[in-house]
């Protein structure tokens, strides 16, 4: 463990570390571009300029000191990147010396040459290292009264991303990214000097299925995203920590809400789990299905055959009454990996309180051609360990065949689906279990074949929606809070709240956004029970996960804050914290949206509410 | 506390203590005025016609070839009571980005001119308007079709801008 000093402050570096990684996981920040901890180190944005030295020694190998003892160092006449330079025992960095500040407003003062400081028109405006850095390490004038270069603004590398060759200040980071992380390596500089710029090699395309990952590694707006171009400016958005229902891998992102709808998903730093990164097939298609075609409030099934809206109250004794309305062996249920640990353990409660009997079925989505060796699983659903582990024995072993024979047979009468379409899982068989149940009961988001056919819809919160956990294909348990609002808890009490949501009134048009009349089935279910003379005592997703926490074995002594603090327990393993890594954010200008506290606002609200 | 300090009375002399010389005063003025040159007008029959300096309410400048917004959204932020709000589209013209969407409600408004400081194109600017009625609240927040007007019609305000565009960012410690 080499002690290097940074402007006299010692640092215990790791071996082989770089100066600015060691610096930034002492919470130094030297600025940096080019430099990303998951690739290689050109060294060619020359921002992160610092002074080195190491002490001089005596022709006899000992130290030489100045009059008052301390050891005289010699510095390095020209000034080094410190993202290239390897740590030493006793190496001396200056970094806040007229030097270094000089060097880094003269890099600034290049880079601002040709940038063509169109921010209004900008997508990166609000989270760019190239505004923070103008404002912090820059002189915020410029001497250059020429015409700017131009180049072409709006070339179309791939179906997702979209590439501005006068904003790109060269740094490299896409080149390295395509090369030695997704070894697709599609793009090169061309040119040279002012004119130098990027270009796809002839006949190819920045086609992959993580290509926007580049989007946020950028440091500038050179790439954006084609989904989300234009749609909102970044500060006008609240930014949650969440994580990505797409498949079993659980990847950390960012959700951006702006008026309670979702506008972008972005990877947020897991070292565990997700790294740096996210796939793009979960940043496109992990948030329309909260955004549209949501069941907005619990439907019945009335006499002639069309569905209506109806309150809660009325739809939970529906449930409760088509519930007892059969024997309980004659009730077949069908979950979703899609459900929360809460969800499964609140599930797993009441089965055992009040159907004891009923056949459980676990319905499982995969697809094969998903899966990859990178990130993303052949397992569509984020839970299904979870659901599994926390339902056990609850569990029936069926194959579909027996469960549809089942439903025909009439062995099941009432089939209950829990946050699945039936027909766009299932096929046919599924058609035909939906046909032919007597009674048809559906807990479901999202608007499907499924729910037009139910007698009885109850109108699932999604992910977004929720506050709950996910225990990811390693078995680790991710926790994530609500992005958005519900007409059931309209507060934002817990939640990260734009400066829209904190200061809109509600005559405001635009703070209205949609909200839906939905729940978490943890909520339905503790509702249900009381119903049936049960208190169950929950009233948040935290309590239901200390009850969780202490049946099941696995999830023991693991709370909500424990979670946050470790980025995930994998299951059991409570006891042995993994050792800390250090986790990296490249753009942290991202608007740092406000957060209402939770724990003594949530708690004394729910009291008056 | 911010009350008011009752204070201590002056003695009166007593000139003072009869009034009448004041009120002859008083009315001397008020006749000097009825005779002199007038201040006033007979608005609404006659119209008020305000300078360039005027801070009616904000518009949209349309210039010939289209609307200059380009959908920053840097009114919407710098307003403070939050009356603006724009939703960007893209475009094939050279700034890439329009308002599909632009709304001021006017019963937020302040009139404070923020958004016309912080407009980076010249976009919205201050008109000499300064009837507004509104019959209720919803025809009160104005959309794009109420909000653009032809620049023809601003150039008093756009020159007015022009003349006084006094900032200067200061200058900083090292660059002295
Ligand atoms: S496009 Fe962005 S990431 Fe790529 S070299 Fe240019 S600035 Fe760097
Ligand atoms: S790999 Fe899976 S969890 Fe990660 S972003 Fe893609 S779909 Fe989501
Ligand atoms: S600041 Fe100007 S350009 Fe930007 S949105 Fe407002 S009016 Fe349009
Ligand atoms: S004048 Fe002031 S209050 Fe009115 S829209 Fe502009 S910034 Fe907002
Ligand atoms: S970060 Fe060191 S040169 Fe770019």
């Amino acid at each position: 463990m080499p002690t290097i000093y940074i402007d006299g402050k010692p640092i215990e570096a790791r071996e082989g570390q770089s100066i600015l990684e060691a610096a930034l996981e002492h919470g130094i920040e030297i600025p940096h571009f080019c430099w990303h901890p998951a690739m290689s180190a050109p060294a060619n944005c020359r921002i992160c300029l610092v002074k080195v030295g190491m002490p001089r020694r005596k022709p006899d190998g000992s130290f030489e000191t100045d009059e008052n003892g301390n050891p005289v160092i010699q510095y390095m006449p020209k000034l080094q990147p410190s993202c290239r330079y390897p740590v030493s025992e006793g190496l001396h960095v200056l970094f806040q010396v007229p030097e270094v500040i000089e060097s880094q407003h003269a890099v600034m003062e290049f880079l601002l040459i040709n940038h063509p400081l169109d921010c209004p028109i900008c997508d990166e405006a609000g989270e760019c290292k190239l505004q923070e850095y103008a404002y912090f390490y820059s002189r915020g004038k410029s001497r250059f009264v020429e015409e700017k270069n131009h180049k072409p603004k709006h070339v179309i590398w791939g179906p997702n991303v979209i590439f501005d060759a006068e904003r790109c200040i060269s740094c490299s980071r896409c080149i390295r990214y395509a090369d030695e992380i997704l070894h697709d390596p599609v793009i090169d500089f061309v040119n040279r000097g002012d004119h130098v710029t990027i270009e796809l090699f002839p006949g190819t395309q920045f086609d992959n299925p993580y290509s926007m990952n580049v989007i946020e590694l950028c440091p500038v707006g050179a790439l954006t995203s084609r989904d989300f171009r234009f749609k909102a400016r970044v500060w006008e958005m609240s930014f949650t920590p969440s994580v990505c229902p797409g498949c079993a891998r659980g990847c950390n992102m960012y959700v951006g809400v702006l008026h309670n709808q979702i506008l972008r998903l972005q990877p947020r730093t897991n070292m565990y789990v997700n790294q740096y990164w996210m796939c793009d097939a979960g940043r496109l298609t992990q948030y329309p299905f909260v955004n549209e075609n949501r069941i907005d409030k619990p439907l019945v099934c009335t006499e002639n055959g069309t569905l209506t809206e109806v309150s809660w109250e009325e739809a939970l004794d529906t449930f409760w009454n088509k519930l007892q309305s059969v024997d309980a062996k004659e009730i077949g249920i069908v979950v979703s990996g899609m459900l929360t640990n809460e969800d499964a353990f609140a599930l797993r409660r009441f089965i055992r309180e009040h159907i004891p009997a009923a056949t459980v079925m676990l319905m499982t989505v995969e697809d094969p051609e998903f899966e990859d060796d990178f990130l993303r699983v052949r397992d569509r659903r984020p839970n299904t360990r979870g659901v599994q582990t926390i339902l056990g024995d609850v569990l029936a072993s069926l194959s579909v065949e027996e469960f549809r024979a089942k439903v025909e047979s009439k062995q099941l009468k009432l089939v209950w689906v829990i946050g699945e379409d039936l027909e766009q899982v299932w096929g046919e068989e599924g058609r035909k279990i939906a046909d032919g149940a007597d009674t048809l009961i559906v807990a479901a988001s999202n608007a499907s074949p499924t729910t037009q056919v139910a007698d009885l819809v109850l109108s699932l919160a999604t992910y977004a929606e929720m506050e709950g956990t996910f225990t990811n294909i390693d078995g680790r348990v991710q926790h994530f809070i609500p992005a958005l609002t519900t007409a059931e808890r309209p507060y934002r009490w817990g939640m990260k709240v734009s400066r829209w949501d904190k200061m809109g009134a509600w005559n405001d048009r635009w703070s209205h956004g949609p909200r839906r009349h939905c729940r978490p089935l943890w909520q339905m279910l503790a509702a249900t029970a009381s119903i049936a003379g049960h208190s169950w005592n929950y009233r948040k997703a935290a309590d239901v996960f200390a009850d969780l926490a202490q049946t099941v074995e696995g999830f023991a002594r693991m709370t909500y804050a424990l979670l946050d603090e470790r980025h995930g327990i994998p299951l059991g393993k409570v006891d042995e914290p993994e050792p800390p890594v250090f986790h990296y954010d490249s753009h942290r200008l991202k608007p740092e949206s406000e957060e209402y506290r939770y724990v003594q606002v949530y708690d004394k609200a729910e009291q008056w509410w | 506390m911010n009350v008011n300090q009752p204070s201590e009375r002056q003695k009166m002399t007593f000139w003072e203590k009869l009034y009448l010389p004041e009120i002859a005063r008083g009315l001397g003025i008020t006749f000097k005025m009825l005779i002199g040159p007038k201040m006033t007008i007979q608005y609404p029959e006659e119209k008020y016609h305000p300078g360039g300096y005027y801070r009616g309410r904000p518009v949209l400048v349309l210039d010939e070839d289209g609307e200059r917004c380009v959908a920053c959204g840097l009114c919407s932020r710098v307003c403070p009571p939050l009356a603006i709000e724009v939703r960007a589209g893209e475009t094939d013209r050279e700034k890439e980005r329009y308002p599909v969407k632009f709304e001021i409600n006017m019963l937020r408004c302040i009139f404070c001119g923020l958004c016309e400081e912080v407009c980076p194109e010249e976009a919205i600017v201050m008109s000499k308007d300064l009837e507004m009625v509104f019959e209720n609240r919803e025809s009160a927040i104005l959309g794009k079709e109420k909000l653009l007007v032809p620049v023809a019609q601003l150039q008093d305000r756009l020159e007015y801008l022009r003349m006084h565009q006094y900032y200067e960012p200061p200058a900083r410690a090292q660059d002295a």
